[in-house]
């Protein structure tokens, strides 16, 4: 085991993957929600400053970047209501795989044809 | 048995803290996917520009739901991290530093995103 599993091992298994994901989304979302920050910002210095900060977004790799963030939001908000789930109920921890696997499911569902919808631009 | 998040603290700051980001991320779920689906979905970059933000922020309504969600979800986004620096950082004298650098900057980041949702004034002259 190299020093890195220290960071990365919980419980093992679909716990400890759905716990490292729940963490890696969350530390990207909070990091976008400063970028985010930063770039609302530049309304106060007026039309133009602010849509030339715009303008960056609509380059394709921040394009790419705003489906996976939306691909990140839902992750955390889906996996997160599993584990509010195990937290008060706490009976419903014997059917916790089932529960990561409705996660999965869910997120499949929402994100596919949201992402599909959000990249047309590359089409048109 | 525990659950599938932390144990539930005992008491005092940590329970409260414990308890915070199960709410604040129940109200999260829904305010930012209604915000992922406006600006993101039904909008998106191509038409979001200086003239749609004044437009949005002509009535209080949007600035109270950005306002409210930007304090809910960068708390619940602070206190991830400091969670995560207390599980990390084993040493006493840096998880002070990067706690207080924590704290210290997530009171600037958000004072500015408060003061931009606030302030912004769609009428003012260029």
């Amino acid at each position: 085991m190299g020093k890195i599993s220290k960071y990365v091992t919980y419980r093992g298994h679909e716990g400890q993957w759905s716990w490292l994901l729940h963490r890696i989304t969350g530390i990207g979302v909070f990091l976008f929600l400063i970028a985010h920050i930063l770039d609302t910002a530049m309304i106060g210095w007026g039309p133009r400053i602010y849509n030339e900060t715009m303008a960056i977004y609509r380059h394709p790799l921040f394009r790419i970047g705003e489906v996976i963030l939306a691909g990140a939001v839902l992750y955390h908000a889906l996996n997160g209501v599993r584990i509010i789930i195990i937290d008060f109920w706490p009976e419903s921890n014997l059917a916790q795989k089932k529960l990561f696997y409705a996660v999965v499911v869910l997120f499949a569902v929402i994100f596919v044809p949201a992402a599909i919808y959000m990249m047309a631009w590359m089409v048109r | 048995m525990n659950g599938a998040g932390r144990p539930r603290p005992q008491s005092g700051i940590d329970l409260y803290a414990w308890i915070f980001m199960r709410v604040s991320g129940v109200v999260l779920l829904i305010m930012v996917l209604v915000h992922l689906a406006i600006m993101h979905i039904i909008n998106n970059i191509e038409v979001i520009n200086y003239h749609f933000v004044a437009q949005r922020y002509a009535t209080p309504f949007w600035r109270t739901y950005d306002l409210v969600m930007l304090w809910l979800a960068f708390i619940h986004g602070v206190n991830g991290v400091r969670v995560m620096i207390d599980d990390y950082v084993g040493s006493r004298g840096w998880r002070m530093l990067s706690l207080a650098s924590l704290y210290v900057l997530g009171f600037i980041f958000l004072a500015l995103g408060s003061l931009v949702i606030l302030t912004f004034n769609p009428a003012r002259p260029f």
